[in-house]
């Protein structure tokens, strides 16, 4: 039986879209979390559903290969009993030549209340929401933001730790192409975590410094002093072939494996934001061992994800 | 109309609750107390410490939180932080006492019966309150009522405060702010 709580606070969500975690306040990210921490129960229940979007629509606009994130708004939408619409690029009137712009204003005269995207360009979201009138809520948009995995980044260490403020989390691999980096760093520094990024110059540049990061080249000088490290995927896709020399040497600099994690604290916890390259940058028995908390990730994404489509449809209204 | 009622007020109201109640349930059978948060859950860990000072040795507890089945949200004002539900005990084919602080239009008994819906099948569920302001815009009744306010204008609020979120028992007619 818990005990009574103090008198909820004050504060009032008023944001109808989510577009970055850059744009949003401590108080805002901690009140996205502590309501995340509201959906995960529902999720635990024999029926896992409640009628709180019932009779809403959302449309996953995915202009990008996604699976996880993909997966994870259909059903986060599906347990508020919302409708959900899947949109796709292939085999679409995208492939004919119509722009972003035109295909989402299709999509909302067809009374969207709400539209998850994903696009490949940096800002699209963005752009999105200043042109329609349903809520926009940004599920990855270039190299600038993935809002949505950053909060579940968060909540996933807040629950291990019981805290952000004071821990020092490593971001580690290809910072430069990375969305995933981008959230998780604006959401870090908010909440008083020191972030160190972690990468070969090629994949870093200094330009990281002037948003409050350390930024550092060799991994091995930081993985005895971290409580979090953050592996993200190498993204061939993105890569120019310049900034990469061979894999064999990244993983041998960058790579989470045996000999590097028994340099680690012993407590200290894992994350990937999938999927993974196993043997590439991380070792297939750390990824799947006790310090990983990569599956929690995942299970944690669809609570938060909740919580996002709820507060921003409430906020509509 | 009065519109202040102290803690004397309140105490002997929840001792009247808690008589009535102890008279309406077998002691021999398990009995869940589920409350509305936020108030109902206090009221409900005090109704369950006095039928448990009456003999009642097997009581299940819960809290209900209703804002996910609200019909009402564009209507209540700010929005309310989701709060987790917690229903840990098996709520089928026993009886179950819903409590909320107040009874006005009905609409939070009736998202509180949905929900309860998403749990299990209780052989009876049964309502107490501590306040029956009346209002109801839905054909919904409370078993058990404490007090009951008449002709209270539609405008105005009736605040329940509890010591343990409020510092202090009273319960407040007031215009809404």
């Amino acid at each position: 039986m818990s005990t009574v709580e103090k008198q909820p606070r004050p504060f009032v969500w008023t944001r109808k879209h989510l577009l970055s975690l850059e744009s949003l306040s401590a108080e805002e990210l901690e009140f996205l979390l502590d309501s995340a921490q509201s959906f995960r129960e529902v999720s635990t229940r024999s029926i896992k559903k409640v009628p709180a979007l019932r009779g809403r629509v959302v449309v996953n606009a995915f202009f990008e290969d996604s699976t996880r994130t993909r997966t994870s708004f259909t059903l986060a939408a599906s347990r508020l009993s919302a409708d959900i619409i899947d949109f796709s690029e292939k085999g679409s009137s995208v492939s004919k030549g119509e722009t972003l712009i035109d295909t989402a204003r299709n999509i909302e005269a067809m009374g969207v209340d709400v539209i998850v995207l994903r696009h490949r360009a940096a800002g699209a979201a963005e752009v999105l929401s200043r042109t329609v009138r349903s809520s926009v809520i940004n599920a990855g948009d270039g190299a600038h933001e993935h809002p949505t995995q950053g909060l579940l980044d968060l909540f996933t260490i807040r629950e291990r730790f019981g805290r952000i403020a004071g821990l020092k989390v490593a971001i580690v691999g290809d910072i430069i192409n990375s969305r995933v980096a981008r959230s998780n760093l604006w959401g870090l520094k908010k909440l008083g975590a020191e972030v160190i990024l972690v990468g070969p110059p090629t994949l870093l540049p200094r330009s990281f410094e002037a948003l409050g990061a350390r930024c550092v080249h060799d991994f091995d000088s930081v993985v005895a002093e971290v409580d979090v490290i953050n592996m993200l995927r190498v993204q061939f896709e993105r890569i120019q072939s310049s900034q990469f020399p061979s894999v064999r040497e990244f993983t041998r600099l960058f790579g989470l494996h045996s000999d590097r994690f028994s340099r680690c604290k012993p407590d200290v916890f894992v994350m990937h934001p999938g999927p993974m390259n196993r043997g590439i940058e991380i070792a297939s028995n750390i990824a799947d061992g006790p310090n990983s908390g990569i599956l929690t990730q995942v299970t944690n994404g669809l609570a938060v994800r909740m919580a996002v489509l709820y507060l921003v449809t409430q906020a509509a209204t | 109309m009065r519109t202040v009622y102290d803690a004397s007020d309140v105490s002997r109201t929840i001792e009247s609750l808690v008589d009535r109640i102890a008279a309406s349930f077998s002691r021999e059978t398990p009995l869940n107390l589920i409350g509305i948060r936020t108030r109902g859950e206090i009221l409900a860990e005090r109704l369950a410490r006095g039928l448990q000072s009456r003999g009642f040795s097997r009581i299940g507890r819960g809290v209900l939180d209703i804002t996910l089945y609200r019909d009402d949200l564009s209507e209540i004002g700010p929005k309310p932080i989701v709060r987790p539900t917690e229903i840990n005990i098996g709520i089928d084919a026993l009886p179950l006492l819903l409590v909320d602080d107040v009874l006005f239009t009905g609409r939070s008994i009736r998202a509180a019966l949905d929900a309860l819906s998403d749990f299990g099948r209780p052989s009876a569920v049964r309502l107490a309150v501590l306040v029956d302001r009346g209002g109801r815009e839905l054909p919904i009744h409370a078993d058990f009522v404490g007090l009951t306010f008449q002709d209270i204008p539609r405008e105005h609020r009736v605040n329940v405060h509890l010591t343990e979120i409020d510092g202090r028992d009273e319960i407040l007619v007031e215009p809404r702010t």
